[in-house]
């Protein structure tokens, strides 16, 4: 029987393995626990879209101000260092390939790391694609954070996505709840998997063929 | 003497025209123009086109314009509701919904980007966002050194209606905050800006290089009053 990573896990083990001076963008999700357990030896400086490079935590004690908040609309705080950009300056930092990592939910990844996170396709869902698509293929390294599958058990890591595209071959590394896998040239390559899970298990549970690094990390 | 300064809001939308494009500035609820997004709902003009981040941001201004069937077309980046639990852009939806508003959905950097151009007098440009995605269909596209990217064209506006903290009878403006957004890029992008600022100052009181709108860019300055707060 093998364990599952909880989100919180999961966000703990994609902090840890940020460097020291990395500008980041995070998603929404999971992507947002990680400012939680960033290393307190490291500066990792977090940069939101509408304009914040040099993000702090919301203070619950302070006053809701509308003029500092991050992308998903929730308050924050600034930061010894912290600068103001207006969006021409903050998408210029996503595109340019200023922003050193991303960090973002998925419903898909595909084995050639396209990404599908902005939209179900659903005939009734209202289009809204926010700056996901500007992030992706601007930021110099883009990881996932998702469950492996689906409640209802259908992979997540598929062939090709059937959900629309957010990025073509956009994606370097995907972190689920049981597995980091790379994306490489070569295809698939998983480099950890959680206590107890065998590598057919693994396999059994994505939809794309997967390579087993020699010597692989357990969770 | 210049002065750009607008005593109150109706005079400072009195112009706007049917069928008008206007860049309406903020950010969630963030450097909203709520008070000039009012005022055009006073005035009347009908068929609009707007742009603007979102597609509204909770029953007032922007919801208000879209319920009274005054938008004709919304240009924004995100149209959806973007907190579940308090739904945001319901007007939005359900004009959508009822086939009674047209929706250009356009990533966020392409927007800023787009009235970037049309501000700084530059034409159509290339960018690899979209490339390869739903969004980029029916448009002309190139692949340079491997990568492919989307053609884009020029966004303009009529008018613009920004928020920024402080200003001057020359309309340069500071901003609080991320509270900047996409007030600089509007500014530059329309025919006709005007901006609602918390406290017009004396001219000359700003420090020149914290004025991060240049007054060129601004054609009408309002003060808000406090009980003018919507």
């Amino acid at each position: 029987m093998h364990k599952k990573l909880s989100r919180e896990d999961i966000a703990r083990r994609v902090a840890a393995d940020i460097p020291d001076g990395y500008y980041v963008n995070l998603g929404i999700g999971i992507p947002t626990l990680i400012a939680r357990y960033l290393p307190d030896d490291r500066e990792v400086i977090l940069h939101t879209e509408n304009g914040i490079v040099g993000m702090g935590p919301g203070d619950e004690e302070a006053p809701l101000d509308l003029d500092l908040i991050n992308a998903s609309k929730e308050p924050v705080t600034l930061i010894p260092g912290s600068s103001i950009a207006d969006h021409t300056d903050s998408f210029a930092m996503m595109r340019g390939g200023h922003i050193d990592l991303t960090v973002l939910g998925a419903f898909q990844v595909s084995a050639a790391g396209d990404l599908a996170n902005w939209d179900t396709g659903h005939p009734d869902a209202i289009p809204a694609v926010g700056g996901a698509m500007d992030l992706v293929v601007g930021a110099r390294n883009v990881y996932v954070t998702m469950e492996h599958t689906t409640r209802e058990g259908v992979p997540k890591i598929v062939q090709t996505c059937d959900y629309p595209l957010t990025g073509e071959s956009v994606v370097d590394r995907i972190y689920t709840d049981l597995a980091i896998v790379d994306i490489t040239d070569a295809g698939l390559l998983v480099t950890a998997m959680v206590q107890g899970l065998s590598f057919e298990d693994l396999q059994a549970l994505t939809a794309a063929p997967l390579q087993l690094k020699q010597q692989i990390m357990r969770l | 003497m210049l002065d750009k300064t607008v005593a109150d809001f109706e005079t400072a939308v009195a112009d706007v025209h049917d069928g008008a494009t206007i860049l309406i500035g903020g950010f969630g609820a963030s450097a909203v123009p709520t008070e000039l997004v009012c005022a055009l709902l006073e005035q009347g003009a009908r068929e609009l086109t707007i742009v603007n981040n979102n597609a509204g941001n909770g029953p007032v201004g922007l919801s208000q314009l879209i319920a009274a069937g005054r938008v004709k077309k919304m240009i924004c980046s995100f149209a959806r509701s973007s907190n579940k639990l308090r739904p945001n852009a319901v007007a939005f939806a359900e004009a959508y919904r009822g086939g009674r508003i047209e929706l250009e959905c356009v990533p966020q950097g392409t927007m800023a980007e787009r009235m970037r151009a049309a501000g700084s007098g530059l034409g159509p440009f290339y960018t690899p966002t979209s490339y390869g995605t739903a969004l980029a269909e029916g448009k002309e596209t190139r692949i340079e050194d491997g990568v492919g990217y989307v053609l884009e064209h020029p966004l303009k506006g009529d008018f613009a209606f920004i928020k920024a903290q402080y200003g001057d009878r020359w309309g340069n403006l500071t901003y609080r905050y991320a509270g900047r957004n996409f007030g600089p890029v509007m500014a530059m992008a329309a025919k006709t800006t005007i901006a609602q600022v918390d406290r017009i100052c004396p001219l000359g009181q700003l420090q020149p290089e914290h004025i991060v709108t240049s007054g060129i860019f601004v054609k009408r300055i309002i003060e808000v009053q406090r009980d003018q707060h919507a």
